[in-house]
């Protein structure tokens, strides 16, 4: 048991000596070596947790308790630095350690010749410790640490090519902005430890299950924890700095605004489901808010031309599903799309940064096309990725968005709306994803082929791809049927029955394969409004029969990767629709101008009232401090007016009596003798006559 | 007989002419001779009293003032001649180097 004990801090522990050893000795000594270091550190973290994985899934009823000392105790106030493994933490240490891996691997490939390399798997390592202790640690004030350490881990790299300024001021806006996010945490914390007495998970949950937490105290911290989630998983109102963090390379979209730190928020809420569990409420707020954000992100993705911010656009996206799952009360659920998600979002952005490699830093998908032809293996693992992430039969997105939508429904009441915007916005989703594999793969080459010529990856960029696809393609089967029931599910239960009754349900044919068939319907329907607006050419528009046919070649074209080969990609279509819905579309392509309207009503204040400090400071207090400095100048003038004249002028009296007196005594002095001699003679005579009438 | 008394009053006469010749006199010599003048004049007191007394020891002290005086003079007369060398006057008011 000590053994494991140890194991469990080691974990963290190497990508913590990795950054402290890329970072000290980056710029000398491992330089363009730094990924030895940082990926070694990064592979011994994942086979320890594997081996660590593997012991919980033995006895999963038995949580991992490592605690490495008591860190502070002030009064009735204690908080332990202690990690613990249950399924859960297990869960998101299989794929945090996992996607973090191969994107370190990819990131080897990608960074290669970059002057800052060093820099770079630095703060990757360091993120990767920030992420695995907010992961495993066992108490809120542990997980807040990690929590600040990936926001600050965001913000380095987010501006990692400083001198890009709009590197640099995205950075800055993704830090502002999780920063609202983190006070409402940290109230949170406050609020739990002041009616539970302590903030580690096992005290806290308990005494909730034993009635500490009245409704509205749950309901308080519950609200406040998921503000902090807002802000850390990018939903609406604070979503907006994930699209401007795409400024950052393409790995760290990939690992942190995808498969690890936005995910943060949602493994948050799924730790807390005890207290979620107790406030109705909040779980109204939280799935209201997923199902309002994966349909408006999903909108703004639909006409986005980089390709990096629609997978940004479709994070936010798939993020509101996750809390529209915990927010009916399918935790595992919502987590089961966390996990399928890291690995077909982390295999987009990958594949993105692949596309965006091979076409020397193009990222807008307008200047690209047919490139099916150059970058086939980056081709067929994207065409994998986009599949899972439309939720087709069999791929890994399938079986986790279903079980949301399924049991959106199932929760009933205003929960059937959210399911309705769920399946809209899974109609836009499919509609963009495939989009933007027409745009990016098929179709005719819309770039200059004598500057630029699109090569295929390295294999260390390749194969992580490729180990992506994979987990895409079997991930949600393998451990996700039946639906609510399968291995992931039942694992993740033991955490935590002891607070919350849960019971798995059966599969049944009513409602649940109606919902599964009409999911898929949705995926495909999207499907097809891609290809029509796309790639049907003119003889196949004629005649419904036409299009379905022409789609279905297409279909077959991606699935079995593009053998068929499609050479034209129609953009008349859609600038059609844009010119025939121009406010819509403008409406869409400005981000409905919530950035702008953040601008002028939250950031100008804030400026202004900087400013207006800044004149406050000026004026007032430095005039107070002026002020002191003016009046000691008065005083000591004054003051030397007073010693030069009273006190210098006594000194200067005194000698002026003296001379004064002396003054008449000089005359005495005549220099003449008989002078002298009179006053003598004088002095005799008074003598004498004094002698003669006195005695 | 003359009576004592005239002697005195004589002998104080010129005392007092010898004092005032002392203290008003601008010339060095003149201040000389008027200070042999109060020798003198104390010299008569002294062989008055020695007279009328009938001691001789009178007689004796004049001749040391005497002596004195002789000797006094020869010291003063070389300060005279002294005093001459070196500011070529024997004005008493121009000797005030002692003069604040």
């Amino acid at each position: 048991m000590h053994a494991m004990k140890l194991l469990v801090w080691l974990i963290p522990l190497f990508p913590a000596l990795g950054a402290l050893t890329n970072g000290l000795l980056g710029k000398r000594v491992t330089r363009d070596k730094a990924h030895y270091v940082a990926v070694g550190s990064v592979g011994i973290s994942l086979v320890l947790a594997l081996i660590v994985i593997i012991r919980v899934m033995a006895a999963p009823e038995q949580p991992i308790h490592a605690k490495a000392f008591t860190w502070i105790f002030a009064g009735s106030f204690q908080a332990d630095m202690a990690l613990m493994v249950d399924p859960l933490s297990a869960i998101m240490l299989f794929f945090v350690c996992g996607v973090g891996f191969l994107v370190h691997l990819y990131a080897v490939g990608y960074m290669h010749g970059d002057p800052g390399y060093w820099r770079f798997f630095t703060y990757l390592n360091l993120f990767m410790m920030s992420m695995l202790i907010l992961v495993l640690a066992d108490n809120y004030l542990l997980m807040f640490v990690g929590w600040e350490g990936v926001g600050l881990c965001s913000y380095l790299l987010i501006g990692f090519w400083y001198e890009r300024p709009a590197a640099s001021q995205a950075g800055k806006k993704a830090f502002l902005v999780n920063r609202i996010g983190d006070a409402g945490f940290m109230m949170a914390v406050f609020l739990i430890f002041w009616t539970a007495g302590s903030i580690d998970y096992e005290t806290v949950f308990n005494q909730a299950h034993h009635g500490v937490f009245t409704t509205g105290v749950a309901t308080a911290a519950t609200l406040l924890l998921f503000v902090g989630a807002i802000g850390k998983s990018a939903q609406v109102p604070l979503y907006v700095w994930l699209p401007d963090a795409m400024e950052g390379p393409t790995p760290v979209s990939a690992l942190i605004h995808a498969a690890t730190m936005v995910t943060a928020g949602v493994y948050m809420v799924v730790r807390s489901q005890v207290l979620f569990m107790l406030a109705p409420t909040t779980m109204m707020v939280v799935a209201a808010v997923g199902a309002i954000t994966a349909i408006f992100a999903a909108s703004i993705g639909l006409v986005q031309t980089d390709i990096k911010r629609v997978l940004a656009y479709s994070t936010v996206s798939q993020l509101g599903y996750m809390f529209l799952a915990c927010g009916v009360g399918a935790f595992s659920s919502g987590l089961f799309h966390v996990m399928t998600h890291a690995f077909f979002k982390g295999l987009l952005f990958l594949g993105a940064g692949s596309v965006i490699h091979a076409m020397h830093e193009e990222q807008d998908m307008r200047h690209m096309g047919g490139l099916y032809k150059h970058i086939p293996g980056t081709y067929r693992t994207m065409a994998i990725a986009t599949l899972a992430i439309a939720g087709i039969f069999p791929f890994a997105g399938f079986w986790s968005k279903d079980e949301i939508l399924t049991m959106a429904v199932k929760a009933g009441g205003i929960n059937a709306f959210f399911w309705i915007l769920g399946m809209c916005a899974a109609f836009m989703t499919s509609f963009y994803m495939f989009r933007l594999l027409f745009m990016t793969f098929y179709g005719q080459e819309r770039f200059d082929e004598h500057h630029v010529h699109p090569h295929e990856s390295p294999s260390v960029m390749l194969t992580p791809l490729k180990i992506l696809a994979v987990l895409s393609l079997i991930g949600g089967i393998v451990v996700g049927i039946p639906p609510e029931n399968g291995l992931f599910h039942r694992f993740l239960g033991h955490a935590f029955h002891h607070w919350v009754e849960r019971h798995p349900h059966a599969f049944h044919l009513w409602p649940d394969l109606f919902l599964m068939i009409l999911s898929t319907l949705v995926a495909f329907a999207g499907f097809f409004t891609a290809y029509s607006m796309y790639l049907s050419n003119p003889q196949e528009r004629a005649s419904f029969g036409g299009k379905i046919s022409g789609a279905w070649n297409v279909l077959w074209s991606v699935v079995i990767w593009n053998r068929r080969g499609v050479d034209v990609f129609y953009t008349e279509r859609a600038e059609g629709f844009a010119t025939k819905y121009a406010l819509a579309y403008d409406t869409l392509l400005n981000k409905y101008y919530v950035d702008e309207f953040y601008h002028q009503y939250v950031v100008r204040p804030i400026m202004w009232g900087m400013n207006a400090l800044w004149v406050f400071d000026g004026t007032i207090v430095d005039g107070i401090v002026n002020g002191f400095g003016k009046f000691a100048r008065l005083y000591s003038n004054w003051s030397g007016w007073v010693d030069r004249r009273y006190v210098d002028g006594s000194v200067n009296g005194a000698a002026e009596l003296v001379r004064g007196g002396s003054q008449v005594f000089r005359l005495l002095q005549t220099g003449v003798v008989q002078n002298y001699l009179l006053v003598m003679a004088l002095g005799v005579f008074v003598f004498v006559a004094i002698f003669l009438i006195a005695v | 007989m003359i009576p004592l008394s005239f002697y005195l009053t004589f002998g104080v006469l010129l005392f007092v002419i010898g004092v005032i010749g002392v203290l008003t006199r601008r010339n060095v010599v003149i201040v000389l001779m008027s200070i042999e003048l109060i020798l003198n004049a104390v010299n008569l007191t002294l062989i008055s009293f020695s007279h009328y007394l009938n001691d001789l020891r009178g007689q004796v002290f004049a001749l040391f003032v005497i002596a004195v005086a002789a000797s006094e003079a020869a010291v003063g007369l070389a300060l005279v001649i002294a005093l001459y060398r070196g500011k070529h006057t024997f004005n008493l008011d121009d000797v005030n180097l002692l003069k604040w």
